[in-house]
């Protein structure tokens, strides 16, 4: 579903990835680990379209299409969602609104009828089940007020809602208690099928005990220099990220 | 600006669709100002002579006036001797009823969405449709007139209801109020005249469609509502100007008397021609609103500011009765090299009043926007309350936003409150909105009207989407 052959991106003219090799089929989840600086949000970041980031070589395709040609707005539309690190808030707009907006901008795009406010708010109601989302959530503008863990929540719900094929989940686990953390992992496994692709961003391995993956990739200085199942992330949490600098770049 | 902004700023800056000159002949007087016009303007509308009397005592007092320097806009000194005074559509022929108004007329207000023809007006509206400050054509007059509700032009007025113009006239706004009211009494030449009488509770949306057209005239006009004890009227005011390169100027005066336990609800949702994008030609709106209320009465004020090159209004109310209430909402956008000073004043005099003043300042381009309220709570005005907020939001790193809150309080027992916050919209917003499959340009409407919300919630329904859409216009290409 996705092929990144050989990207590497800059940023404020200093390059961070330096050569990165990927393939996400469906259904596979996908952890990319690594310590501070090694270029792991600024993957999620150049895949999902952002401007302050310039990809001076390689390539992405995703579903046969070329990603680095289109809009972050097309690239949502075509099945890319990026659950932030640190989610903005949008006040005085309605959560349910926005998402309702989103999702039949999304919709149109794939040649869809739009949902009408009844039709939607029934999608949502499943969803909110599904998630164990509250209520309250639903009429508050979009993260205005919000915990971390509110944020966080409210990213794996919109992603519950918009469906996306691929999934990139940047450090969804930055600032949550360990409750919130199940209860994120929860909402992001609910979502797992044999369609859709995941790849989880994360400094630590905790996470990868709720949400178990199926590859491991180590960052180091922007490239992958190894990659394996889910035992690579207890061993990394044993011996810490100093033993991959000893390690020879991996090929994928 | 990054480059999410850049592509933005691609977008074709979207015509004012308003823009279009309209082929009407008129009885256009010659320019330039004296005492000799004023007569000649009376006399064309055969006024009273205590109506003449009053724009001469008017006039003069203006010539001994000097324009007012210290609002925070800035514009090329206006020759008031090279502006018309005096443009009318020459009728075809006499009109009895809306059938017989001018085709090319009713055309015209037809392409800016404003229909008078008998099957497709809207229902519950009626509409006096102004054209170069002549009334050209009133809907409902007749069915109005059967709960005994006035809803004429101005002139029309003067004709037939001469009492009441003569009680009234220059009771709220007197004729030495100020430099652009004063000029307004001497030249004025139609607006909108309503009357409710007690306890009747008007059952549509009356309002009133100014549609500036002839270059090179000073559009003038006048607008008296008058509610009696116990009644309700809903009033909206829309306006639209073609494009042109030279400046108009736009000084109209409102009056609003609600009586006691009267409600009267003015909305304005301005489109006036704001000027291109390097601030060329457009209107200058300096306009003097303001509302009387009597003990139990109400008046809220509810504006959409999205034209004009220069907007100058306080639209205000002086609560006299005790109880009565104040409200004022409003959205002001300036884009491009527009440039906005508005506000509103809140006079309490009578006991137990209250104010409520919403104010959303949307700067965007290299657009001025300047806020300047008063609340003024009078000695005798035992427990007045008042709350005020005043949010600006900046689009852009050109653009500015200002505030001048004037509080003046002369009586201990009231309660002032003022909020006021200042924003932008981040590029990370934007983005957010983007990655959910959202355009740039949804985004910034998006978060703009959740801005506005406030505001929009007050306007009559059928002008809230008008409304809405007009923000979404006005805003393209601003996104920083």
């Amino acid at each position: 579903m996705l092929t990144i052959k050989n990207l590497h991106a800059t940023v404020q003219g200093k390059e961070i990835l330096r050569g990165i090799d990927l393939q996400v089929k469906p259904g596979e989840v996908h952890a990319i680990m690594g310590p501070n600086g090694s270029g792991k949000s600024t993957l999620a970041n150049v895949l999902a379209g952002r401007d302050a980031y310039e990809v001076t070589e390689g390539e992405v395709t995703f579903q046969g299409k070329d990603l680095l040609e289109l809009e972050p707005e097309e690239r949502a539309q075509e099945g890319i969602f990026l659950a932030f690190q640190y989610p903005v808030e949008i006040p005085g707009v309605n959560n349910t609104y926005f998402l309702k907006a989103a999702l039949n901008s999304i919709r149109k795009y794939r040649g869809l009828p739009e949902l009408d406010a009844m039709e939607f708010l029934k999608l949502v109601k499943e969803k909110m089940n599904v998630l164990h989302i509250d209520q309250s959530l639903l009429n508050r503008p979009v993260n205005e007020g919000f915990s971390g863990g509110e944020k966080k929540r409210n990213e794996i719900f919109q992603m519950a809602v918009l469906d996306p094929k691929l999934a990139i989940l940047d450090e969804t686990d930055s600032g949550l208690d360990i409750d919130a953390l199940q209860t994120v992992a929860e909402g992001v496994n609910a979502l797992r099928n044999s369609e859709r692709g995941i790849i989880v961003v994360t400094h630590y391995q905790r996470l990868l005990n709720y949400i178990v993956p199926d590859f491991v990739h180590v960052l180091s200085n922007g490239r992958i220099v190894k990659s394996g199942t889910k035992e690579l992330a207890l061993e990394l949490e044993a011996h810490g990220y100093g033993w991959i600098d000893s390690l020879e770049p991996a090929t994928v | 600006m990054s480059t999410a902004t850049d592509t933005i700023e691609e977008f074709a800056n979207k015509e004012y669709k308003y823009g279009f000159v309209s082929d009407i002949d008129a009885d256009t007087f010659a320019a330039g100002l004296s005492e000799d016009v004023v007569r000649r303007i009376s006399a064309i509308k055969q006024e009273p002579e205590f109506l003449l009397e009053w724009r001469l005592k008017a006039y003069r007092h203006w010539l001994t006036m000097t324009e007012p320097t210290w609002p925070h806009v800035q514009y090329p000194p206006i020759d008031y001797q090279s502006t018309i005074y005096y443009s009318a559509p020459k009728p075809k022929k006499v009109l009895n009823s809306l059938d017989e108004v001018d085709p090319d007329l009713l055309a015209t207000f037809e392409k800016l969405g404003i229909s008078l023809a008998e099957q497709k007006r809207l229902s519950n509206v009626a509409v006096d449709a102004v054209f170069d400050s002549v009334s050209v054509a009133t809907t409902f007059k007749a069915k109005l007139y059967d709960l005994g509700i006035i809803f004429c032009s101005f002139s029309e007025a003067v004709r037939e209801h001469p009492d009441l113009i003569k009680q009234y006239l220059g009771s709220v706004v007197p004729y030495s109020d100020n430099y652009f009211a004063t000029l307004n009494s001497a030249v004025f030449s139609d607006g909108s005249f309503c009357y409710i009488p007690k306890g009747v509770r008007c059952p549509m949306e009356l309002s009133t469609y100014f549609r500036i057209n002839a270059a090179n005239t000073g559009q003038f006009e006048r607008t008296l509502i008058i509610a009696d004890e116990g009644s309700y009227v809903s009033y909206l005011e829309g306006c639209t100007a073609p494009m042109r390169d030279e400046n108009q100027l736009h000084a109209a005066v409102v009056e609003l008397i609600a009586m006691p336990g009267a409600t009267i609800k003015y909305s304005t949702v301005q489109n006036w021609y704001p000027g291109d994008k390097n601030g060329v030609g457009g209107i200058y709106n300096f306009v003097t609103k303001r509302g009387k209320c009597a003990e139990n009465a109400k008046i809220s004020w509810t504006q959409v500011e999205t034209g004009s090159a220069i907007t100058w209004k306080y639209p205000s109310v002086i609560l006299q009765g005790d109880n009565s209430i104040g409200e004022f909402y409003s959205v002001a956008l300036t884009n491009n090299k527009q440039q906005a000073d508005t506000g509103t004043k809140m006079i309490h005099l009578g006991k137990n009043t209250r104010s409520t003043i919403v104010s959303k300042g949307i700067s965007a381009g290299n657009g001025q926007n300047t806020y300047r309220g008063l609340v003024k709570i009078n000695s005798g005005a035992e427990n007045a309350r008042n709350y005020s907020q005043c949010d600006s939001l900046l689009l852009g790193d050109r653009c500015g936003a200002h505030t001048f809150p004037y509080i003046e309080v002369k009586n201990t027992s009231s309660q002032v409150e003022h909020e006021a916050s200042t924003s932008k919209i981040g590029e990370d917003q934007i983005f957010y909105c983007k990655q959910r499959g959202l355009s740039a340009e949804d985004a910034v409407s998006m978060i703009v009207n959740g801005f506005c919300k406030e505001v929009f919630r007050e306007l009559p329904m059928e002008f809230a989407v008008e409304a809405q859409k007009l923000l979404g216009v006005s805003l393209e290409g601003s996104v920083g």
